[in-house]
C-alpha cells in the first residue's frame, strides 16, 4: 500500500508542484498583499495591515471609472450577443444548404488573435487625419456625419468595444446553442406542428425551455467573461487605456502592476479581490435565478 | 371522417450525393379507411409504415399520389390544418410543461373563434384526462411518470383537440409486456367510444390482431395484403404475410406437387388436385398438425412442452425451412414423449401452398 | 365546395410564409458572415496596398488594382515579426508539450491509481477551477520577478504548463476506458506506465488532439502574462509584438505594413482551423471558454 501511495503521489508530483506554485500560493498570497499597507515592491517592505488598499482603490477615479466601463459593457454585449446568438443558431438550424459554410465563417473569431484582429477593427472605425475610415464612409452614405470612433465622444468608443466585444464572444456562443438546438428531439417540433403551434410559441414554450440549459450557463460564462475584459479594450485604444477612458477593472488591475503606473501589487490585489467578489456575486445571482427558470431533464 | 390514399408515393434521396440513387419508402400506395374504424400499418421496421403515417398527418409530403380527408385534398395542406391528433413513440410529452400544460397546449394554440374560452379549455382538458383515466395526475411532470401514464397523457394530449382522425407511431413498443396487454384494450375502448378513424403503426403482428377492424401488411413500401385480422391470418396471399402473422410463426417445409398430391420428402401428405406440377413452399400454422399414428408425415421428436390449456410438441423435418416445428394440439391428446418420432395428419385449411419461385400464394381448388 | 377554396389558400399562404421566411433567414445568415468576414477581407486587402496609394485614399477602396507585396517584405525587415513568430511557435509548443506531460500523468492518478486522499485531492483540484486567472496574476508577477526569470522563456512558459480543467476532462475520458483492459494488462505483467503509454494514450488520442489544439490556440492568442513578464522585445510572443508594432513599429504610421503583419500572424491559426474544423468545434462545445 506505502509503495502505491508513494507511486501515485510521484504521478501527481509535477501538477502539484506547478498548481503549488502558480495557483495556491498565489490565491493566499494576494489576499495577504491585499491588506499590506505601503508596501514597496523594490525593497518588498510595508508599513502596517490594515484596509487602506481596499479604500485607496474605492476611491480612486481610474478605478471607478474601469468600473463604469466594465459595467456598461457587460450590461450591453451579455443579453445583445446572448439574444443575437440565439436567433443566429435558430436560423441556422432551420436550413441545410450552405449551413456548414456558415458554421465554419461564424466561428473564424474564436481563432484569430484578439489583438491582430483588434487592430483591423482600430483601422476601420478610425478617423484620421487625411481619411474617415471605412465605418465613417459607411455612415456618410447613409447620410450621417463622421465620428471618431477611436479617439472621440465616449460613447462613440463604447460603441466600438461592444461591438467588437460582441464579434469576438459570438462564435462560441453560436457554436453552443447550434448544438444545444441540434439535440432537441425532432419529435417535439412534430408533435407541436400537428397541433397547429406557431412557431413562435414552438420557439419560446418548447425550444428555449429545452435549451435553458445552454442558454443559461453561455450568460454565466458571457457575465464572467465580459466581466474580465481586458485584451479587446487594448486591441483598439492601446495599452495606455486610463489615458483612453476606457480601461477596464482586469486592466486597472494589470496597470497597477505593471507598466508606467505600475508597481503597486497592493492596489492590484484589492481591485482583484474586488473584481472577484463583483463576479461571485453576479454569478449567484445568476444560480439564484436559474433555479426557478432553467429546465434540467 | 374516411381517409382516402391514392397512389401513394414517397421517395427519399438516398445518403450520398447522387440525385438519382433513391429510395421509396412508400410505393403506390392506395388504400381507403372507413370512418370510424382503427386501421393497423403492420409491418418489419423500415416497411414504410412509419412513413405512411407521416404523410397522413402531413409532417412528410408524398411525392406522388393525393391523400383525401373525407371529400377534401389535403395532399399539400401543413398539418395544423389538417385536424389530426398524433401520438409519437416516445410520446414526445413536454419535460419542463405538466401534465395539464401538456394536455392544454394543443388548444392553446387554437385562434379566433375556433379558441375556447379558459373555462372550457379547462374543462376539456379534464374531460380527455378522465377519458384516458390519469385526472389524479394533471400536476405532476411527465418524468414523474410511468411509461404506460405518460402514453395515456400523450393519448389525451392527441384526443383534446378532438381531431377527426387519430394517429398512434408505434403506441406500445416503450411498454414492458404486462403493460402493453392493458394498453391496446385500453386504445381499443377509447377508440370505440370517441368513434376517431384511427391508425396506428405497430411492427408487432399480435398488437394489430387483437385491435385491429383491419391490417394493412407492408413490406418495402409495398402493400402486402389488406384485410380484417382474421381473413388475413386464414387466408395469407403470399409466404411473407403467411410468416409474418401468428405466433408461434408458421411452419415452412419445403415440398413438390407431383400429380395432385403435396408431398414433403417422400411422403404424399395432402391431396393437391388441379395444381399443376411444381415445386412449392407448404407453410402449416401450428394448430394445422393432427397427430395421428399413421399419418403420412414423420418427424423427428424433440420435445414437449406443456402449457395447461394444450401442448406445444416440439420435432424436427429435413425439409423444414427451420431447425424447429412447432405444432399445438389440444391437451386431451397424449403424447409418448420417449418416442422418437411423431406422425401427424394436417388440416387442409391450416395448409397454404405458395410457389417456390414467386412465393405467391396457390390456391387449392 | 367552399371547403373546397378555403383549402386552397391556406395551402396558398402556408407556401408563401414559407418561402418569406427562407429569404429572411438566408438575409440574417448572409448579413452575419458579412460582418465576421469582413474585417478579414480589409485586412488582406489594405495588406496589399502600398504604402503611398493608401494614405493617397482619401475615402477608401473597396479593391486594388495594383496589389503589391511589399508590405509583408517590410513588416519582416523593418520589425523583428519573424522573430515574434519564432518566439511564439517555440512558446507554444514547449508550454503544449510540457502541459500534456503534467496533465497526463495526473489524470492518469486521479483515474486509475488508488491511494489515500485521492478523493480530496481531486476535490481540491476541481476547486481551482473556479479561481480566476486575474487573482493569481499579481503574485506570480512578483514570483517570476524575483526568481530573475523576466525576459526569459522560463518565465513565460512555467506558468501555464497546469490546467486543472484538461487534467478533469482527460481523466473523465481516461475514466471510459474499460477496466478490463487495465486488469488484462495487469495479468500480463505490463507495468503501469507502460500501459498508460501503450493503451490509454492510443485509445484517448482524440480527446489528447482536442486539448492540444485548444492549448494551441490558447498559448498563440496569450498577452496578458507575456505582457507582464517581456519588455524585451527579444522575447516578444506576436500578441506583444503587434502591440508593439502599432505603438511604437515602422517608424510612422505604416498600415498596410502593419495589416501584413496583422496577416501573417492570424494565418497559421486559421490553416489550423480549416484543416481540423470539425475537431476543433468539437472540443470547444465540450471544453472551450472564452465568452
Amino acid at each position: 500500500m506505502e509503495k502505491r501511495n508513494a507511486k501515485a503521489w510521484l504521478y501527481l508530483f509535477p501538477a502539484l508542484l506547478f498548481l503549488g506554485f502558480f495557483m495556491v500560493y498565489p490565491l493566499i498570497d494576494v489576499f495577504i498583499y491585499s491588506f499590506e499597507e505601503g508596501y514597496n515592491f523594490a525593497s518588498q517592505t510595508y508599513f502596517g495591515v490594515g484596509s487602506y488598499n481596499y479604500s485607496y482603490v474605492l476611491r480612486d477615479p481610474y478605478f471607478l471609472q474601469a468600473v463604469k466601463n466594465t459595467l456598461i459593457l457587460v450590461i450591453i454585449t451579455v443579453p445583445l450577443s446572448t439574444a443575437f446568438a440565439l436567433l443566429l443558431s435558430a436560423a441556422l438550424c432551420s436550413i441545410k444548404p450552405l449551413r456548414n459554410l456558415f458554421q465554419t465563417v461564424y466561428f473564424l473569431p474564436y481563432v484569430t488573435n484578439t489583438l491582430a484582429v483588434g487592430l483591423v477593427f482600430m483601422i476601420l472605425f478610425k478617423k484620421t487625419a487625411y481619411s474617415d475610415g471605412m465605418i465613417n464612409l459607411l455612415i456618410n452614405w447613409f447620410g450621417g456625419s463622421s465620428v471618431d470612433f477611436i479617439d472621440g465622444p465616449y460613447w462613440a468608443k463604447m460603441f466600438v468595444l461592444c461591438f467588437y466585444t460582441i464579434w469576438i464572444v459570438m462564435p462560441f456562443k453560436v457554436l453552443l446553442l447550434t448544438s444545444a438546438l441540434a439535440s432537441v428531439n425532432p419529435n417535439y417540433y412534430n408533435a407541436a406542428r400537428v397541433d397547429g403551434t406557431s412557431k413562435r410559441r414552438i420557439f419560446l414554450r418548447i425550444t428555449l425551455p429545452m435549451i435553458s440549459p445552454t442558454v443559461f450557463y453561455l450568460v454565466i460564462t458571457g457575465f464572467i467573461g465580459a466581466f474580465k475584459a481586458y485584451s479587446d479594450a487594448v486591441a483598439l485604444f492601446g495599452t495606455d487605456l486610463n489615458a483612453a477612458g476606457m480601461n477596464t477593472i482586469v486592466g486597472y488591475v494589470y496597470d497597477m502592476l505593471y507598466g508606467n503606473s505600475g508597481g503597486y501589487p497592493s492596489y492590484a490585489s484589492a481591485a482583484a479581490i474586488l473584481l472577484f467578489v463583483i463576479v461571485l456575486t453576479i454569478t449567484c445571482i445568476n444560480l439564484l435565478v436559474s433555479k426557478k427558470h432553467v429546465h434540467y431533464s | 371522417m374516411k381517409i382516402v390514399l391514392q397512389n401513394l408515393t414517397k421517395k427519399f434521396p438516398a445518403p450520398g450525393r447522387k440525385v438519382q440513387n433513391e429510395i421509396t419508402a412508400v410505393d403506390n400506395f392506395s388504400f381507403e379507411i372507413p370512418d370510424g374504424k382503427l386501421v393497423g400499418l403492420l409491418g418489419p421496421s423500415g416497411c414504410g409504415k412509419s412513413t405512411t403515417l407521416n404523410l397522413i398527418c402531413g409532417l412528410l409530403a408524398p411525392s406522388s399520389g393525393k391523400i383525401f380527408f373525407g371529400d377534401n385534398d389535403v395532399t399539400d395542406l401543413p398539418p395544423e390544418n389538417r385536424g389530426v391528433g398524433m401520438v409519437f413513440q416516445n410520446y414526445a410529452l413536454y419535460p419542463h410543461l405538466t401534465v395539464r400544460q401538456n394536455i392544454l397546449f394543443p388548444l392553446q394554440n387554437l385562434k379566433g373563434k375556433n379558441r375556447p374560452s379558459k373555462k372550457e379549455m379547462e374543462q376539456r382538458v379534464l374531460d380527455a384526462a378522465k377519458l384516458v383515466q390519469i385526472d389524479s395526475l394533471l400536476d405532476r411532470k411527465p418524468g414523474e411518470l410511468s411509461g404506460g401514464q405518460q402514453q395515456r397523457v400523450a393519448i389525451a394530449r392527441a384526443l383534446v383537440k378532438m381531431p377527426h382522425v387519430l394517429l398512434l407511431d408505434e403506441p406500445l413498443s416503450n411498454l414492458d409486456a404486462r403493460l402493453r396487454l392493458q394498453t391496446r384494450e385500453e386504445i381499443r375502448k377509447i377508440q370505440k367510444k370517441t368513434g376517431i378513424t384511427t391508425v396506428f403503426v405497430t411492427h408487432d403482428q399480435e398488437e394489430a390482431m387483437s385491435i385491429s377492424d383491419q391490417i394493412v401488411v407492408m413490406k418495402d413500401g409495398l402493400i402486402q395484403q389488406i384485410g380484417q385480422p382474421q381473413q388475413v391470418y386464414d387466408d395469407p396471399v403470399n409466404l411473407f404475410v403467411a410468416k409474418f402473422l401468428g405466433t408461434p410463426p408458421i411452419n415452412v417445409f419445403e415440398g413438390s406437387i407431383r400429380s395432385g398430391q403435396l408431398y414433403i420428402g417422400r411422403n404424399a401428405v395432402l391431396p393437391a388436385e388441379g395444381i399443376p406440377d411444381q415445386e412449392v413452399f407448404a407453410a402449416i400454422r401450428p394448430e394445422g398438425f393432427i397427430p395421428d399414428e399413421n399419418g403420412p408425415l414423420s418427424c423427428t421428436l424433440n420435445g414437449i412442452e406443456v402449457m395447461g390449456r394444450d401442448i406445444s410438441i416440439i420435432s424436427s423435418h429435413e425439409c423444414a425451412a427451420s431447425p424447429a416445428i412447432r405444432s399445438i394440439i389440444a391437451a386431451e391428446n397424449k403424447i409418448d414423449a420417449t418416442a422418437s418420432e411423431v406422425r401427424f395428419c394436417l388440416k387442409p385449411t391450416k395448409v397454404f401452398l405458395f410457389s417456390k419461385k414467386s412465393q405467391e400464394r396457390i390456391y387449392l381448388s | 365546395m367552399e371547403n373546397q377554396i378555403n383549402y386552397e389558400k391556406i395551402e396558398q399562404s402556408a407556401r408563401t410564409r414559407k418561402h418569406i421566411q427562407r429569404t429572411l433567414v438566408y438575409l440574417l445568415l448572409t448579413f452575419w458572415a458579412m460582418i465576421v468576414l469582413f474585417p478579414f477581407y480589409w485586412m488582406l486587402l489594405t495588406s496589399v496596398k502600398s504604402y503611398g496609394s493608401y494614405n493617397a485614399e482619401h475615402i477608401p477602396a473597396f479593391f486594388t488594382l495594383t496589389p503589391t507585396l511589399q508590405n509583408y517584405a517590410d513588416a519582416f525587415t523593418a520589425v523583428p515579426l519573424g522573430r515574434y513568430l519564432m518566439n511564439t511557435v517555440f512558446f507554444t509548443a514547449v508550454t503544449t508539450a510540457a502541459m500534456l506531460i503534467v496533465i497526463i500523468l495526473s489524470a492518469f492518478a486521479f483515474a486509475r491509481l488508488q491511494f489515500r486522499g485521492k478523493q480530496l485531492t481531486f476535490t481540491l483540484f476541481l476547486s481551482l477551477m473556479m479561481i480566476p486567472n486575474e487573482l493569481v496574476v499579481i503574485t506570480n508577477f512578483v514570483t517570476i520577478t524575483n526568481w530573475d526569470m523576466r525576459n526569459t522563456f522560463a518565465g513565460l512558459i512555467l506558468p501555464s504548463v497546469t490546467s486543472v480543467f484538461y487534467i478533469y476532462l482527460l481523466k473523465e475520458n481516461f475514466e471510459q476506458v474499460p477496466d478490463e483492459l487495465y486488469r488484462a494488462a495487469k495479468v500480463d505483467g505490463t507495468s503501469d506506465f507502460k500501459y498508460l503509454c501503450r493503451v490509454l494514450l492510443p485509445i484517448c488520442r482524440p480527446t489528447l488532439i482536442t486539448i492540444t489544439i485548444l492549448k494551441i490556440i490558447e498559448c498563440w492568442n496569450s498577452y496578458v502574462w507575456p505582457r507582464l513578464i517581456t519588455d524585451d522585445a527579444a522575447y516578444y510572443l506576436v500578441s506583444n509584438g503587434i502591440q508593439e508594432i502599432r505603438e511604437n513599429g515602422f517608424g510612422r504610421e505604416n498600415i498596410p505594413a502593419m495589416m501584413a503583419a496583422v496577416t501573417v500572424i492570424s494565418l497559421p491559426l486559421i490553416i489550423l482551423f480549416l484543416l481540423f474544423r470539425k475537431k476543433i468545434m468539437a472540443g470547444v462545445s465540450r471544453g472551450g471558454t472564452k465568452g
